[in-house]
């Protein structure tokens, strides 16, 4: 599905991300764990063609990535979330995913009609927010909403576009402690249920070792880790950069 | 449609507005029908303000080319002044004039998007001021009354003909406008268009081609303001080079604000009421800027949803009550 081959990205000193391989396989729910600086989301960002690297390939469904544009890397199928919540805050919830069908399906040149009146994109924006059990909040504005489901919501849009690999950049920061379960596990459950590749960002353990299928750990834009999560949370060096345990 | 009451309203209004004629006095309906070509100009204007989000302080150039086009059409083709070649005639050229400019001004937003869209009116307005042998420079051009589907009003003075088949037809403009407007802004078009308002970095993100689409939306906007330029022409009976003048820019902005560019109906009602009170306070102070600008004070602070936004919360609020 992804495979990232010697990528990197400096800014000026700073080695961001320096020569990371990776590989993700269809259906697969890879989480990605550092300390603050490692080159997470600069890595999201790579893939997601929101920065070009400085050498190295990007190879998604076997087409080179490496330079396109987000807006190939989308139709592509290469949906993201933001750490920080991006939504279309006036407009209605059902809007906000409904817009992403009709963007997905080439409808948004169409000028005259009401939105209302293509049925079928509506009732399959509602069936998206019914698997993240949302469709109940489909009249309200993202201001009427808790910080939980504005996360769930920013995920329900990057689902709506068919993604084929789904980067989340901390689904879950923000969320209050007993919420952030509930959360994982509605996302959790429609991107198992499509078989949608994943790449999760997360400092939350508890939420990495739930639900990931593989951790992979960066520390100064290095991959220094890598395997299953019980694994990886033994590994010792993993144990002395990232959780600061010296044993 | 005519399940949602919004639906009634709009046929009982328009049922109304049938029988205005009749109800004002001459100089009453001009003042309307000024008020309805710039209820015209309004809508498109909040196509760009209220639902992508960008704010031109420019828009006077597109009312400038529809207005111009019908002037010129007189002065140069006489034989092809007549309202059906007229109208595609000044949609076409505000329509061209827009994607010159609209492709410039799309690149930029927030205050460079303003000042750009302001910058290149102004220079409309120089070429229209200097080419005095072609515009007839700060004289401008006058208007005749045209004609339509071969029926002449030859003879008939200009009030006759404005309270007679011209508000009819301008009516009829104004009723394809509003309705056009309405699928526009409602459709999955209108939708991408308010999610690039909302969040222009989504919006890429869920493939919208974001510069493109705002340039749609600006040709579109300034279509519609061209439209109300040619027909303003035809109530006013004279153009000048000041259509293209910021000061006139900064007018639509201002009627836009007062009817409230956050609701459909806003500018609509912001243009009649900005209409009526323009000529109500020149015609009785020498200060009347003042009033006007008095006004858009008290309406920044006080009403910064414009008039039709007070009443909507005012509805919401009665509403809840007797729930």
């Amino acid at each position: 599905m992804l495979t990232i081959d010697n990528l990197k990205k400096h800014f000026g000193s700073v080695k961001a991300v320096d020569h990371v391989n990776l590989k993700i396989t269809e259906g697969e729910i890879v989480s990605i764990i550092g300390t603050n600086g490692a080159g997470k989301t600069t890595l999201v960002n790579l893939i997601s063609g929101y920065i070009k690297p400085d050498s190295g390939r990007i190879l998604f469904l076997d087409k080179d990535i490496t330079y396109a544009s987000p807006y190939i890397r989308i139709k592509l199928g290469v949906g993201r979330s933001f750490q920080l919540i991006q939504l279309f805050s006036n407009c209605t919830v059902l809007d906000n995913v409904r817009t992403a069908l009709f963007s997905k399906y080439g409808m948004i040149r169409r000028g005259l009609l009401p939105a209302d009146r293509y049925a079928s994109v509506t009732d399959e924006a509602i069936k998206i927010l019914d698997s993240f059990s949302m469709s109940d909040k489909k009249n309200l504005t993202p201001k009427g909403l808790s910080e939980g489901d504005l996360k769930i919501l920013d995920i329900a849009i990057a689902f709506a576009l068919k993604s084929k690999l789904l980067l989340l950049d901390e689904p879950t920061s923000g969320v209050a402690t007993n919420d952030k379960f509930k959360v994982m596990d509605s996302i959790v459950k429609a991107i198992k249920k499509e078989r949608i590749s994943t790449l999760i960002i997360e400092h939350d353990m508890d939420i990495v070792s739930g639900y990931s299928d593989r951790v992979v750990v960066m520390h100064e834009g290095k991959v220094i880790a890598e395997g299953k999560p019980n694994e990886v949370m033994e590994n010792k060096e993993v144990k002395a950069t990232v959780f600061g345990i010296v044993s | 449609m005519v399940k949602n009451p919004r639906w009634i309203v709009y046929l009982l209004t328009f049922i109304a507005l049938l029988f205005i004629p009749r109800i004002l006095s001459i100089h009453d309906l001009m003042l309307f029908e000024y008020g309805m070509t710039f209820a015209i100009v309004g809508l498109g204007f909040n196509l760009l303000l209220g639902y992508t989000g960008l704010l031109s302080f420019g828009h006077g150039a597109y009312f400038a080319a529809g207005a111009y086009t019908v002037a010129m059409i007189a002065k140069y083709l006489p034989q092809a002044y007549a309202l059906e070649i007229l109208i595609p005639a000044a949609l076409f050229f505000s329509m061209v004039l827009s994607i010159i400019f609209g492709f410039v001004c799309v690149r930029h937003t927030k205050i460079f998007f303003s000042i750009l869209a302001l910058s290149l009116s102004m220079l409309l307005f120089a070429l229209l001021f200097k080419l005095y042998h072609i515009t007839g420079g700060s004289d401008g051009l006058r208007v005749p009354l045209p004609t339509l589907f071969g029926m002449s009003f030859k003879g008939i003075r200009r009030p006759e003909f404005l309270s007679g088949t011209y508000y009819y037809f301008l009516l009829g403009m104004f009723s394809v406008s509003f309705l056009i407007m309405k699928g526009i802004v409602s459709s999955p078009f209108g939708k991408a268009l308010q999610a690039i308002r909302d969040n222009e970095v989504r919006a890429e993100l869920i493939g919208i081609r974001v510069r493109r689409y705002r340039l749609y939306a600006f040709v579109i906007s300034g279509m519609f303001v061209g439209l109300g330029g040619a027909l303003w022409t035809f109530v006013n009976g004279h153009v000048t080079a000041d259509l293209s003048h910021w000061v006139f820019s900064g007018e639509i902005v201002y009627m836009t604000l007062l009817g409230g560019f956050g609701i459909f109906e806003g500018p609509i009602i912001g243009a009649i009421i900005f209409t009526y009170l323009k000529l109500y306070a020149m015609g009785n102070t020498q200060y009347w800027m003042f009033v006007i600008g008095g006004t858009l004070i008290v309406l920044v602070l006080l009403l910064p949803n414009g008039v039709a936004g007070a009443f909507s919360s005012l509805w919401a609020m009665i509403k809840k009550k007797s729930d």
